[in-house]
């Protein structure tokens, strides 16, 4: 049989993003208040989807691709220095 | 010594954002942690739980170190597998098995057992959201007495199994509790059971908000608030001693319930009989702490 | 105490441990089961005296026992276990999940029948079961084809174009527990036959880390199950290839898929594997006494099922007689199924005569093989072969009921 034959295995790559752009799960958006932030770095400790960084300014820094927007940070953030405000989006990116 | 926040933003972990974990997942949060504190040199085998799904499908994966998928009993089985292989080829890699509830204190318990007592090198983690999450919601050996779930409509009638109390009666080195509401005491625990040689258990508390009927943005109070009332104690056996190694401030049972669908229109009678539970155990904790060796 | 490059008279089991040890297998895992068992005790023996330089994992289960090697295969290493009967079946599970993850695995089947009621004898009811699992199965008729086979099938599973499990199954007591005399290969010997294995395509490594198994949605999955197959019938050619190279490094053939036994100038075929096909042998030289043109068709590797052969052999024989010892309720036996499957579209196509017998380790002598030969014999040429398949070596006062109109479908 000359015949190269394929095999095909279910092996993964790891990569952001695995289910997509989750930011568009997200009902509510996380704004830091930058006033109020003691950078502790509470949010980004809690954060499920690890979606916090340290930004250029050196505040925290929500990155919006992935954010499902749980809240978890705006609730354990001991200065309230998170709020949660209604998501709102263009049509086109509503599915 | 505890790792501070500023050690975990050091290290790299293995979870990549934009996965397929519900919002305010806690299993998600608990790998996070982990992760971080495991390292790179770090295999995961992970049964059928929710975990299978987080990672996303094929052919991308949410989870940036190996991971392998093995059938629902066959967590701690394939993993003593990986690991003695290593151990021939003299490679050190810590060895994770990472599994939910259902994998770890009902189908999985035999291989768990036989694991244990067979002294294998790696890690057994449950992350527990108390019930069969992944198929929507079903009790499982873990879920507590009076919780709601599609197969305890009424209520579960049965309590839990003492789970890491089983475990420890293995004698193995090391057996902690731990929730991702204390997340420094997790991390903590995660350092100090990679150093140790032999069988390692550690039983996370894990909210889940669509298996709870719990706000999504309430995983890590709901995480916190479990051990404050004492519903979620967290301890370690190390070589048979046990230590309670967060002694909150009792607060209420009742503000961990009420934050929950799954205790909700519990009777004043039901709550105060959780309450009495909860006191039991956390008494018998502190009267084991007194001893030399529990096991 | 070595042992290796000379003969020495040894179990099916012990056989099947030494070839474990031969083909440098780093882990084992695996549960007692009868008649399995002297197998795990060997290997206890071999590596706990440090002869054999491997992992041995004492399992609480044969679910842990594929899962353990499941895992120690994944991580990049060669692997063995052994089973019978209803460990086989609580393994089963698994047993699916290891040729799904294309993984090399090696395994000894000690063929038990399956209770209830209990019955350590043999069968293949056990092995035959898992025919779907993705796993190469090659029967065996005798103590050096054990290990002589389990060497060639770990350099079969492991090819690139194959990397599937195998199963190498041996009859329970008959092979098992038997004491034959066995050519042991020196280890320099297998080492040049047998390359160390390298996963080619993955094993868990922190390196290159990648996730194995997770979701596949219908737009992947069916691709991955077609190369399963491909692969297995890719095998069908190495099995062949690998048997003549062994024969030409060590000396000994028995056959690859299939042996064949004075078939050329044979009018009428027998059919069948394990140690039952020994005793064919010696009927087929009986009754060629007898002066019946007969010969034949061992069949060696059920999986995969050397469909052409079958086809080539039988093609211009007036008739064939195929015995199983395995039933697949209200179909026949599994062999049987098979052969009138290789030849059904074939025009001329020779008559099959299915027999069932030996269950639960019911003995068949070559006797029993020249009585159903006959049996089957008679009915072609009278035009009595009316059923897909006949039991055979029932209880008298069941046989009357067997052969009753009633009986048939």
């Amino acid at each position: 049989m000359g015949l190269r034959i394929p095999i095909i295995i279910p092996v993964s790559k790891p990569s952001k993003g695995s289910a997509g752009k989750t930011g568009l799960w997200r009902v509510e958006r996380p704004v830091i208040n930058e006033d109020k932030c003691i950078k502790c770095w509470l949010c980004w400790l809690y954060c499920p989807e690890d979606v916090i960084s340290e930004g250029k300014n050196g505040f925290p820094q929500i990155d919006l691709t992935f954010c499902k927007g749980c809240g978890v940070c705006a609730d354990v953030c001991p200065v309230g220095a998170i709020k949660m405000v209604k998501e709102e989006r263009e049509d086109e990116h509503r599915r | 010594m505890t790792l501070t926040i500023h050690d975990l933003r050091k290290r790299s972990g293995s979870y990549l954002s934009g996965s397929a974990g519900c919002p305010g997942c806690g299993a998600t949060l608990a790998f996070r942690i982990a992760s971080r504190v495991l390292g790179p040199d770090t295999v995961y085998i992970v049964p059928a739980c929710c975990f299978s799904v987080i990672q996303a499908p094929y052919p991308k994966s949410a989870i940036s170190a190996p991971l392998y998928n093995i059938a629902f009993a066959a967590a701690a089985a394939t993993a003593s597998g990986v690991y003695r292989a290593y151990r021939i080829l003299g490679k050190d890699i810590n060895v994770v098995a990472w599994a939910g509830d259902g994998g770890t204190v009902d189908i999985g318990i035999q291989a768990l057992s036989g694991a244990a007592e067979r002294g294998e090198n790696i890690i057994y983690v449950c992350y527990d959201n108390e019930a069969y999450m992944n198929t929507g919601i079903q009790r499982s050996g873990a879920t507590p007495l009076k919780a709601w779930t599609k197969t305890t409509p009424m209520g579960k009638r049965k309590m839990p199994k003492d789970m890491p109390m089983i475990v420890a009666a293995h004698r193995v080195p090391y057996v902690a509790t731990a929730s991702v509401g204390y997340p420094f005491d997790l991390a903590s625990k995660f350092d100090k059971a990679k150093e140790i040689e032999g069988f390692k258990y550690i039983h996370i508390f894990s909210p889940c908000p669509p298996g709870w009927n719990s706000p999504v943005s309430k995983t890590a109070e709901i995480g916190k608030l479990a051990v404050d009332t004492y519903f979620w104690p967290l301890y370690e056996v190390k070589n048979g001693k046990l230590r309670i190694t967060v002694k909150p401030r009792k607060r209420p049972l009742k503000e961990f319930l009420d934050l929950q669908d799954r205790f909700r229109g519990l009777s004043d009678k039901e709550v105060a009989l959780l309450e009495e539970i909860v006191m039991e155990k956390w008494n018998f904790l502190l009267h084991l702490e007194k001893s030399e060796r529990i096991f | 105490m070595s042992i290796e490059g000379k003969w020495e008279i040894i179990t099916g089991n012990h056989a099947a441990a030494i070839a474990a040890k031969l083909a440098r297998v780093k882990v084992v895992a695996a549960y007692p089961i009868t008649p399995q068992t002297t197998i795990v005790e060997y290997i206890a023996s071999l590596v706990e005296s440090g002869y054999m330089n491997a992992e041995y994992i004492r399992v609480e289960s044969e679910h842990s026992a594929m899962a353990a090697v499941i895992g120690a295969s994944a991580a990049g290493v060669r692997t063995f276990t052994a089973t019978a009967s209803q460990g086989l079946l609580l393994m089963s599970e698994v047993v699916h999940w290891a040729a799904g993850s294309r993984l090399p695995i090696g395994m000894a089947i000690v063929n038990r029948a399956v209770g209830p009621p209990w019955s350590i004898h043999v069968d293949h009811q056990d092995s035959m079961s898992q025919r779907d699992t993705g796993w190469l199965q090659m029967y065996i008729s005798s103590n050096q084809e054990v290990l002589d086979t389990m060497l060639m099938m770990y350099k079969v599973a492991e090819h690139p174009d194959v990397l599937l499990p195998f199963m190498v199954c041996l009859d329970g007591f008959v092979l098992s527990h038997t004491y034959m005399p066995v050519n042991i290969p020196s280890q320099e010997e297998v080492d040049d036959f047998l390359p160390p294995y390298k996963p080619p395509h993955w094993k868990l490594d922190p390196e290159s880390p990648i996730t194995f198994g997770n979701l596949a949605l219908p737009n992947e999955y069916q691709e991955m199950r077609w190369s399963m197959d491909l692969s297995m019938k890719r095998s069908l050619e190495l099995v062949e290839d690998v048997a003549e190279e062994f024969s030409r490094k060590f000396g000994r053939y028995y056959g690859g898929a299939t042996w064949k036994y004075k078939t050329q100038d044979a009018d009428y075929m027998i059919i069948t594997s394990g140690t039952m096909a020994s005793e064919a042998e010696v009927a087929v030289d009986k009754l060629r006494e007898e002066g019946m043109s007969v010969g034949l068709l061992k069949i060696r590797s059920f999986r995969p099922f050397p469909h052409r052969d079958v086809v080539e052999t039988l093609q211009d024989k007036k008739g064939v007689i195929v015995i199983d010892r395995s039933i697949s309720f209200s179909s026949g036996g599994p062999i049987g199924i098979e052969t009138r499957s290789s030849l059904y579209n074939l025009s001329g196509r020779p008559p099959i005569a299915n027999y069932i017998t030996g269950l639960g380790g019911r003995d068949v002598t070559y006797q029993d093989i020249i009585a159903t030969l006959k049996d089957g014999v008679g009915r072609i040429t009278s035009g009595r072969l009316r059923r897909l398949y006949y039991w055979f070596k029932l209880k008298p006062e069941y046989e009357k009921i067997e052969l009753s109109e009633e009986a048939a479908i």
